[in-house]
């Protein structure tokens, strides 16, 4: 027993709640009659939110980099690869994970803060008594709603950084606008597209779970809801993380790289 | 002596719960006949609000046995529980209403599982109206529930658990934090809707004067069971100074 003593501890605790939280998910999700209205009306929020700053932040992050990146270049006289490479590390790594890290602060705390004080003003409660089930009306929707909106977030936030990767070229060099799409499209793949938007769904399920649950979660009083929207926003980002060094090794299993 | 046996509403038997060491209910029993309007008087934290909660099944007591409209609540299935609990209506103590849903969402709310497609179609909107006109706040149907002060959120609340013409209604501190004047309009509107709708009602409050004009019979609720039991103006001359304490 005594070396068993470590299991007793928050950490563990919280990922064995979340578990239990995902599988509960995944039961309510599997009974039938989905609240759609609901589902429609989250994807529209969540989209409506985050699209500028994802947007925005693409579209700088396509800039800098390539501004950047120009230098180390220019040095080994590659300065022609410059398009190849931006897009690459756009597409597969940059983009997707930033608009998941731009989402889990903005979706994952937004879910916990909403959950959150639903849940402390008894209005989930209510639910439950006027015969919804608030599990299947707030959470299966809002977690279904972040496994959609993110991939496409990302693969808009993709286009943007792309785009925002041409002004960077031709800031100091000259390319063309179709020798630059040229170049990104010969260069990028079917293995570094198709595994970078598989990863972003499991992105958006994640950020969608942890919010939901923690919110769901919250203990009484305001100060738990602001907890519970703070400690959101870090578990989201930290899963996806850990998705990433997951995902990363599984394509370099199946040889995609 | 003539004898009319009517079977009780809410049956209450011997109910136990604990929060860990904090054993709220201890044997608690009663029960409500139809027609009646009982209030449960008791002090802060005393566990009026878990009694409620047992009773629409929001909390499970640890032991005892709850029956509400002749059916056990704690053996029901979910969609029996639903189904139930549309003859149920609740006002929470802290309103719980929907603060992202406009007044008139909210009180569409517990329609969209109660009732079909076309007869929402048909009579929501009459529904709506019509309850907002009991409580008099037909005006503030398009607003939001953060624009109404704390006795209209009340009033908005009480509209919304009468929406489905319940047979029971279970209130929680219906009148708490209003102004006198207020809170009598709100006692006054209480004894009203029982009487249109013929509901039997669970009142918890320790405002005197709604407890004088709402009730016709008064629980007191003491350190977990029920301590005394009888109409407003027994239990105000008792001289018990554990029940003579609430009456000062
Ligand atoms: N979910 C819960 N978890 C743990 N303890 C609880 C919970 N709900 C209530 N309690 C405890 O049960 C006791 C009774 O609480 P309850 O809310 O029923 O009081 P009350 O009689 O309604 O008081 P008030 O008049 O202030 O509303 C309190 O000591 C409270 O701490
Ligand atoms: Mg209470």
């Amino acid at each position: 027993m005594k070396y068993l003593k470590f299991l007793d501890n928050e950490f563990f605790k919280e990922a064995g709640e979340l578990s239990h939280f995902t599988a509960r998910f995944f039961r309510e999700l599997s009974k039938p009659k989905q609240e759609y209205e609901e589902f429609i009306n989250q994807c529209f929020w969540i989209g409506y939110k985050t699209l500028m700053l994802v947007g925005v932040t693409g579209f700088i992050m396509g800039l800098v980099l390539t501004i950047q990146s120009r230098p180390t270049l220019v040095e080994f006289g590659a300065e022609s690869l410059l398009p190849s490479m931006v897009s690459v590390s756009l597409v597969r790594e940059i983009a997707p994970v930033i608009t998941a890290l731009i989402c889990a602060g903005k979706i994952g705390s937004g879910l916990g803060a909403e959950l959150g004080s639903m849940k402390v003003t008894e209005q989930i409660d209510a639910m439950e008594v006027s015969g919804t089930n608030p599990f299947k009306y707030l959470v299966v929707t809002r977690v279904l709603a972040a496994t959609l909106m993110v991939p496409i977030l990302s693969s808009l936030a993709n286009a943007i950084s792309l785009y925002g990767g041409f002004l960077g070229v031709n800031i100091r060099g000259d390319v063309s606008w179709n020798l630059y799409w040229f170049q990104v499209f010969k260069i990028l793949s079917f293995g570094d597209v198709i595994p970078s938007l598989i990863k972003t769904f499991f992105f958006g399920f994640a950020i969608g779970i942890v919010g939901c649950y923690k919110g769901f979660s919250s203990q009484k009083g305001t100060e738990g809801v602001g907890r519970s929207a703070t400690t959101a926003v870090i578990v989201a980002s930290l899963m996806v993380f850990i998705i990433d060094l997951i995902a990363v090794q599984i394509t370099d299993l199946l040889g995609l790289t | 002596m003539e004898q009319v046996v009517k079977n009780p509403v809410i049956e209450v038997k011997n109910v136990n719960k604990s929060f860990g060491d904090n054993h709220v209910l201890k044997n608690f029993s009663m029960s409500v006949l139809p027609g009646e309007n009982l209030v449960i008087l008791g002090k802060s934290g005393s566990g009026k609000s878990v009694l409620i909660k047992c009773i629409i099944s929001l909390i499970q007591a640890d032991e005892g046995e709850i029956i509400v409209l002749n059916s056990p609540i704690q053996e029901l299935e979910q969609d029996e529980l639903d189904h139930l609990r549309a003859e149920i209506g609740f006002l929470f103590q802290s309103n719980a209403l929907y603060d992202s849903m406009t007044v008139r969402e909210n009180l569409e709310f517990p329609l969209r599982i109660h009732w079909t497609k076309e007869e929402r179609a048909k009579g929501a909107e009459a529904a709506v109206k019509e309850a907002l006109e009991d409580v008099g706040l037909l005006h503030t149907i398009n607003m939001m529930p953060s624009e109404l002060s704390g006795g209209m959120k009340k009033r908005v609340a009480l509209a919304r658990s009468l929406i489905l013409r319940p047979k029971v209604i279970l209130y929680d501190e219906p009148t708490t934090g209003l102004d006198p004047i207020t809170s009598r309009e709100i006692s006054e509107l209480m004894v009203s809707v029982q009487k249109k709708y013929n509901a039997t009602s669970v009142i918890i409050s320790h405002d005197l004067n709604c407890i004088k004009i709402t009730s016709n019979r008064v629980i007191m609720l003491i350190d977990g069971t029920c301590y005394a039991d009888g109409t407003y103006d027994e239990l105000s001359k008792s001289t018990d100074p554990k029940i003579k304490e609430f009456f000062e």
